[in-house]
């Protein structure tokens, strides 16, 4: 193996049932808001709480399915990758999320943050 | 480790490191914007992203828009909001500075700068100019009379609207394109309407005789005279214009009169800088003025001795512009074949390329008198010249392509008049047709989009609808024209996989049921929640979408007072958090103010609420209330306590719901006020407020029919005069304008309560979501209101009874709840602080 196995830092942040279904809630860290989302489903994901297309913040917007609408401009972002649905074209970051029975855990050192910025046919660089 | 689904790179540079990492852009600076010039800006954002930083002037107080469409728009087949090409917002994304109402005086070459009639001074690097045309006035006597409208923008369409408004005599002059599309929108809209044309037969340039005679015959049949060889002398009026007076002695009486008899190139501000011209700004292939720095696209231009009208050319010098201000090279604008289609709903009118004849030319005519079909091709040496099709139009494509390529066409002489595929394998089949043509057949004359491009788009995509075409590839986006070619396409593409577009819309992606079908489902079989609305209308997706989550929520409300239990996570953020969130995710709140009225306290307690929580922008709103800007999330609680505290509510200034009851002082104070229209503000807005509505609902009282208080272009407004009230619905004034409808005049303050009530409810009941009252009343007609409320006094009753009963369940202040009982106080915490 050439690559270097790191240990992954889970960080918890609250228990599955303060996030309301279908809605979000925001962690603050010294990187940015970070929104969590949880599905119909009790599913939840993590991403930066930043539309891709003006930086809109995503857990104010209506989550249904696996993706969220953002609240500014109706771009509509999935929760697991945080790519935006086509035909709109960009990316917002995303966080490993861990869900042990209640308890919640984001890991933020592997967080993909990208920070502004849409990166493909909008022009807004 | 992790796995990424994201292919680009992980390092991101924001805006601002990648504007300080780089060398400074060029500046672009765009005068005029209609579509030649916007079409080369959105080429240019997909060819060189982020080269130019874009400044783009426009006379017009509008964004973008498809001016070709207009005269749908005057017919009422489309409404000013589907031809917007480019919103404001697009503008924003893109990083362009759009600078509307404000149109461009003057150009100083020397230093790079452009002034504007504002006074604002713009520098440049490059400037394009694209002011396009102004309609020719001919200068007869009169011709400068009020009433007297060209055709060129959305305001003319919208004096036209308002003088067919009032019903009477229209005379259009020309019978060219955009006269007849005239004459044919106010003829629909209840006009009696002559056209005046001063040659032979009508669209001369476009359609040989024997078209322009069959053109002639179907107009008349619609109720529309056609004066031909027929030459105006003056226009007569002392105010206003009252009649049109023909060389020949005639008088036509008129009540306006639309000039449409060509337009000219709008070269004025080019010329005053000193830039070759001739019929308009001369260019060369490039699309390069005689100054270097300084472009021109559209119909402002002079190219090789032409200037243009049509779309299609605009956009090919737009696209030869871009590639050459993107550092290509190669490009150039060589003049265009072109074809026209004319857009009165009903009439298939086509041609294309020469159809004079002269020397070495033969013709092939087809005639069906019965069917009313008429074709001519005009052939030389072995290739196509010109097209003439009336009365059978779908092979136009074909035609146009043969025509374009400049290709052999012997082999097909014979037949080719009744059209591609005939005697084939594939005779009769409407589809055989498209599936035979080339890849490199152009099918979006206005785009310049091929078939090739379609077919690829549909099966790299999975493209099913029109719309998504539409959204991919821009054909079918601009006139609109090709939509039945390209749904043809999709048929042939997609085989069985493809239906074609259903009449009304389905609500959203998650059903195919209309918004009214399941407004009645919810009634009928009595859903209540929205679970059952998923289950027993077979959604497709297992929670809805952003679309329809809300709707259906307001319909569930609706129906069931009191009983249904308002879903949270369906409400918009702004119904949510219960305040206006802002571009950069603060928020706004405007205390409710009943009447307009407000006092010391009042006053005091919100220049309080603003030091303490340091809100830093303060606004008297549009509805006369006081909106309070830039307050942070966290803070909305405490700010409402305050607010709460000084006895203000929620003005519900977020809400799909009463935003304002607007006033003017009315008998109290003012010498001419009739009656106490403040008075009346403040019991109207005592019983609406609260309410839940399709989309925001605004009133207004005015004390005399001076109406200060804009009450008839309003949801409601109620006008005060010597002997009562006159009630007026169903206006707007907003992006497009409408003057409200008289509804009745009443004698008492409670008959207007009564059908304040009434109206409320049935625009509650019957529209649609996100429907405002303008677009309801013209959907369903005053009439079918009127019957509700003014014929049928039971059922008005009976309408604000059940208004005043839904109510009782609505008149909490959401403010209050959420200060001080802490009603969803997650809304407002963080769920934890890390790092």
């Amino acid at each position: 193996m050439d690559s270097i196995i790191t240990e992954t830092v889970w960080t918890q942040v609250g228990s599955i049932d303060d996030i309301p279904v279908l809605g979000s809630r925001v962690v603050r860290t010294p990187g940015g808001d970070i929104a969590l989302f949880r599905t119909a489903a009790d599913e939840v994901f993590a991403l930066e709480d930043a539309c891709p297309h003006k930086q809109g913040p995503l857990s104010q917007g209506i989550v249904h399915g696996r993706r969220v609408t953002c609240p500014l401009h109706n771009w509509v972002i999935e929760l697991a990758t945080g790519e935006a649905v086509a035909p709109d074209e960009g990316r917002t970051g995303h966080v490993p999320v861990r869900v042990e029975g209640r308890s919640v855990s984001i890991a933020l050192g592997e967080a993909k943050l990208s920070r502004g910025g849409c990166r493909k046919a909008c022009g807004h660089v | 480790m992790h796995l990424s689904s994201n292919n680009g790179p992980v390092v991101e540079l924001n805006e601002a490191e990648l504007r300080s990492a780089g060398p400074a852009k060029e500046r672009l600076v765009v005068v005029g914007n209609g579509m030649a010039g916007m079409k080369t800006v959105e080429e240019l954002l997909a060819k060189a992203p982020g080269r130019f930083d874009v400044t783009v002037f426009g006379a017009e107080p509008h964004p973008n828009y498809n001016r070709i469409m207009l005269s749908p728009v005057l017919a009422g087949e489309k409404t000013f909001d589907q031809i917007v090409l480019n919103s404001r917002e697009w503008y924003d994304a893109n990083g362009i500075t759009l600078l509307t109402g404000e149109p461009v005086e003057g150009i100083d070459r020397a230093a790079k700068t452009v002034v504007s009639q504002s006074g604002r001074v713009v520098p440049y690097d490059k400037l394009l100019i694209a002011t396009g045309s102004m309609p020719f006035i001919i200068p007869v006597p009169g011709s400068t009379l009020p009433g007297v409208i060209g055709f060129r923008d959305l305001a003319d369409v919208d004096a036209m609207l308002a003088a067919a408004a009032k019903g009477g005599r229209a005379v259009v002059i020309g019978g060219g394109l955009l006269g007849l599309e005239a004459a044919n929108g106010l003829r629909v809209k209840g006009m009696d309407v002559t056209v005046v044309h001063l040659m032979p037969t009508l669209m001369e340039r476009q359609l040989d005789p024997s078209a322009g005679m069959l053109l002639q015959r179907e107009l008349e049949r619609r109720g529309i005279e056609v004066l031909t060889g027929a030459d105006t002398a003056e226009i007569v009026g002392d105010e206003w214009v009252s009649a049109v007076r023909l060389k020949d002695g005639r008088e036509l009486p008129a009540d306006i009169v639309v000039m449409a008899v060509g337009i000219r190139p709008n070269m004025a501000l080019g010329k005053a800088a000193g830039l070759d011209c001739g019929r308009g700004i001369r260019v060369d292939d490039q699309m390069r003025t005689s100054d270097p720095s300084i472009y021109a696209v559209g119909e402002c231009v002079e190219h090789r001795g032409v200037t243009w009208g049509l779309v299609a050319p605009l956009f090919e010098m737009a696209k030869v512009l871009a590639h050459d201000l993107a550092g290509g090279e190669g490009a150039a604008y060589t003049g265009s074949v072109t074809s026209t289609k004319l857009k009165v709903t009903g009439v298939d009118v086509f041609s294309a390329g020469d159809f004079s004849g002269g020397e070495g030319t033969e013709d092939i005519v087809f005639r069906d008198a019965a069917r009313g079909v008429y074709k001519r091709l005009v052939l030389k040496d072995g290739k196509l010249l010109g097209a003439v099709l009336y009365g059978d139009t779908k092979d136009g494509a074909w035609y146009f392509s043969l025509l374009k390529d400049g290709a052999d066409v012997s082999a097909e002489r014979d037949t080719m008049i009744f059209g591609q595929g005939f005697g084939g394998a594939d005779a009769g089949d409407p589809n055989a047709a498209i599936a035979a043509l080339p890849d490199s057949a152009e099918i979006c004359g206005c785009n310049g989009v091929c078939k090739g491009t379609i077919v690829k788009a549909i099966t790299e995509k999975g493209l099913t609808s029109l719309d998504e075409v539409k959204a991919h590839t821009k054909a079918s986006a601009s006139c609109g024209g090709c939509s039945g070619t390209v749904e043809r396409l999709l048929a042939v593409t997609l085989g069985d996989g493809f239906t074609a577009a259903p009449k009304v819309k389905p609500m959203c992606k998650c059903t195919h049921h209309t918004h009214d079908a399941v407004r009645a489902a919810i009634v009928e079989h009595g859903l209540k929640t929205m679970a059952e609305v998923f289950q027993a209308m077979e959604w497709t997706t297992p929670d809805g979408c952003a679309s329809c989550r809300p709707a259906l929520n307001y319909y569930l409300l609706c129906a069931w007072p009191g009983e249904y239990r308002d879903d949270y996570q369906s409400r918009y953020i702004n119904e949510r958090a219960h305040a206006n969130i802002q571009k950069d995710g603060t928020y706004s709140v405007v205390p409710r103010m009943w009447g307009g009225l407000t006092n010391a306290a009042e006053l005091r307690a919100i220049a309080d609420v603003v030091d303490k929580f340091n809100i830093p922008t303060v606004k008297v709103t549009g509805g006369q209330r006081i909106d309070l800007f830039g307050v942070k999330k966290e803070d909305l609680p405490a700010v409402w306590a305050d607010l709460n505290a000084a006895g203000m509510v929620s003005g519900h200034a977020y809400a799909k719901g009463l935003r304002t009851v607007k006033t003017c002082v009315g008998s109290e104070w003012c010498r001419f006020g009739t009656q106490d229209s403040t008075g009346l503000g403040v019991k109207l807005e005592r019983m609406t407020w609260g309410t839940w509505t399709p989309h925001k609902v605004k009133l207004a009282v005015s004390g005399c029919p001076r109406n200060c208080a804009e009450a008839t272009i309003k949801d409601l407004g109620v006008v005060c005069i010597d002997s009562g009230y006159e009630l007026h619905v169903g206006g707007n004034g907003g992006l497009h304008v409408r003057a409200c409808d008289l509804l009745v005049r009443v004698a008492t303050e409670e008959e207007v309560l009564e059908y304040t009530g009434a109206f409320m409810q049935l625009y509650r009941e019957e529209a649609r979501y996100l429907e405002r009252t303008a677009p309801w009343v013209e959907r369903v007609g005053l009439d079918h209101i009127k019957a509700a409320l003014v014929d049928d006094p039971e059922r008005r009753r009976a309408l604000n009874a059940r208004f005043l009963f839904s109510q009782t369940f609505s008149q909490d202040d959401p403010w209050a709840e959420r200060a001080a009982k802490g009603v969803d106080r997650h809304e407002f915490n963080l769920l934890a602080e890390v790092g």
